[in-house]
């Protein structure tokens, strides 16, 4: 079944005590590209992810794993999908080395234990108690007992929470590496730099919807759009260097953000302006709007 | 279980990993291993080396009236208070839900649990059975044989009340529970103390209880070479109810 999707989640419902977590939430994931579930702290992002590993039964909507019910056909799924779990389910008694070798049994033809120690670094604390793993280690290990049995599609909760930044990036190569074995991820996150370096598709999730997807080019892009950033001495009438149909705001004193149609005039006009002033510029960037600045505009920005 | 994925490893061998795991826990594990083994030895050389109860024991040595209650002891430290604890734990720290999601399934978790159980109680027999023969003890082999099918018996209902626990309690209750579950039964349940010794009603009480219905059954197969009816039922009874309470009521999160 070529280019059939990894993952298929039509108008997926889960409630708890009558209320909706998850509320008419559609997703698709397909083979070969790294899928990011991004949303806000309560969004329903592991809520989703649970009713795909058969974890929980949804209340309506339809998930296909592989093709198959993710219930019903669980013998089926289990030795192809993988799972990382948010709050890692290592039994923590044991040794990290005799964890991974334990779930590794479970399969026909897992992957060199050697080499996936090698290459997510587990060999420094093989032999410690998964009781005494710092939280990033205890990531990793989890993230590779969650490919160990060479799944064709992993699911990663919250893959690099309380990682160091070396971790971090050891974790998004193997994530890259599976993609591009033909391996579907799909990834929770809140991390704007995970979802933005590592997605090929992106799902905002908030309050149980999926609210905005695409690639992260289609979500950022607006048009001709883009973001001029300076900052430079407090309380300048920047309004009048750059002319009409560009907003001037200043969030913070002496940092100011341009925003519209920011062309190569309107920096010299705005750094004329600075010269004949005296005012030196400490930074001047110019870029197109981050993967941040749309969460944030289709989120909102009050704390929850 | 008997649809198996290319990718999974065969049945049998998923679930002898589990077994392996699950025992290797429970003896690698200090505060285990005292309630399952240490503490049982030391109540038999208690009870037969010291005048700690002052009981009539029938005519019979103190060794062969106090064995069968210990081993009694021993399967209830193993089968429910060690198994509670560990389970429950391994339910919060979300253990249970992710050897779910492996090849190895929910059927092949529960599996590997009960062969760990049993594992484990063929090493406390072992080391009880044995320390018991150096102080004396004798036992006959038709006794041998139905105390086995006590045991065998008394480990489902145990094992099952155990999965009930686990399931449904936060893990930390577990733990009062199971120790204090452990100690009641121990001392008023029937199973060191015949439930004939007890006081007024707890005699029959004891004897309704798994507790009761195992440490009669032990005795009575240790002592008199039969294997009473009423205890068989009372303990298959026992399992089928607390396995049924567990399959439905356990929850996994």
């Amino acid at each position: 079944m070529p280019d059939s999707p990894a993952l298929e989640i039509r108008g997926l419902v889960k409630r708890y005590d009558g209320r909706a977590v998850v509320d008419g939430l559609d997703l698709v994931a397909q083979p070969g590209q790294v899928t990011a579930v991004l949303g806000p702290n309560g969004a329903g992002k592991t809520t989703t992810i649970e009713c795909c590993e058969g974890l929980r039964q949804a209340d309506e909507g339809s998930v296909r794993v592989l093709g198959h019910d993710p219930l019903l056909d669980a013998v089926e799924l289990r030795p192809r999908v993988g799972v990382m779990l948010q709050d890692g389910g290592l039994p923590t008694g044991i040794r990290a080395q005799d964890m991974l070798a334990h779930v590794a049994r479970m399969y026909a033809d897992p992957r060199d234990l050697g080499e996936l120690t090698e290459r997510l670094g587990l060999g420094s604390f093989g032999r410690t108690t998964v009781r005494r793993l710092s939280g990033g280690q205890r990531q990793r290990l989890a993230l590779a007992a969650a490919i160990v049995g060479r799944p064709e599609l992993v699911f990663l909760d919250e893959p690099s929470a309380g990682m160091d930044p070396q971790s971090r990036h050891a974790v998004w190569d193997l994530v890259r590496e599976l993609r591009d074995e033909g391996v579907a991820v799909v990834l929770t996150t809140h991390l704007m730099d995970e979802a933005e370096d590592l997605a090929d598709h992106v799902a905002i999730v908030d309050q149980g919807r999926v609210i905005a997807q695409g690639s992260v080019r289609d979500l950022v892009s607006d048009g001709d759009d883009r973001t001029l950033r300076l900052d430079a001495a407090p309380g300048l009438e920047l309004g009048a260097a750059v002319g009409d149909g560009l907003v001037v705001t200043e969030p913070s004193p002496g940092s100011y953000v341009v925003v519209g149609a920011v062309g190569p005039t309107t920096v010299a006009a705005l750094t004329a302006w600075l010269a004949a002033r005296d005012v030196l510029a400490n930074r001047l960037t110019v870029g197109r709007r981050t993967l941040e600045d749309v969460f944030l505009d289709l989120t909102g920005r009050e704390l929850r | 279980m008997s649809a198996t994925h290319a990718g999974a490893a065969p049945a049998w061998r998923r679930v002898l990993a589990q077994t392996d795991f699950e025992a290797r826990a429970i003896l690698r594990n200090g505060e285990q291993l005292l309630v399952t083994i240490i503490v049982p030895v030391l109540v038999l050389i208690g009870l037969t080396r010291v005048d700690v109860l002052d009981i009539d024991t029938d005519g019979m040595s103190p060794i062969d009236f106090f064995t069968p209650g210990v081993l009694a002891l021993a399967v209830m430290t193993s089968s429910f208070t060690s198994q509670a604890i560990a389970s429950a734990f391994d339910r919060r720290n979300g253990v249970l839900r992710l050897l779910s999601t492996t090849p190895l399934g929910r059927g092949g978790l529960l599996a590997g649990k009960v062969a760990g159980v049993l594992v484990v109680g063929t090493v406390q027999v072992l080391v009880i059975g044995l320390t018991a023969v150096l102080l004396g003890w004798r036992p006959d082999a038709v006794g041998v044989l139905l105390a086995i099918v006590a045991m065998l018996l008394g480990a489902s209902a145990f094992t099952s009340l155990a999965l009930l626990v686990a399931g449904t309690l936060r893990a930390e209750a577990v733990l009062a529970v199971a120790n204090l579950a452990l100690l009641l039964l121990a001392l008023v349940g029937g199973v060191i103390v015949p439930a004939s010794r007890l006081p007024g009603p707890l005699e029959h009480i004891a004897l309704l209880l798994p507790s009761g219905a195992l440490g009669e059954a032990m005795r009575q197969a240790f002592q008199h070479g039969t294997l009473p009816a009423w205890s068989v039922v009372v303990l298959v009874g026992w399992t089928a109810a607390l396995g049924w309470g567990a399959a439905r009521l356990f929850r996994w999160h």
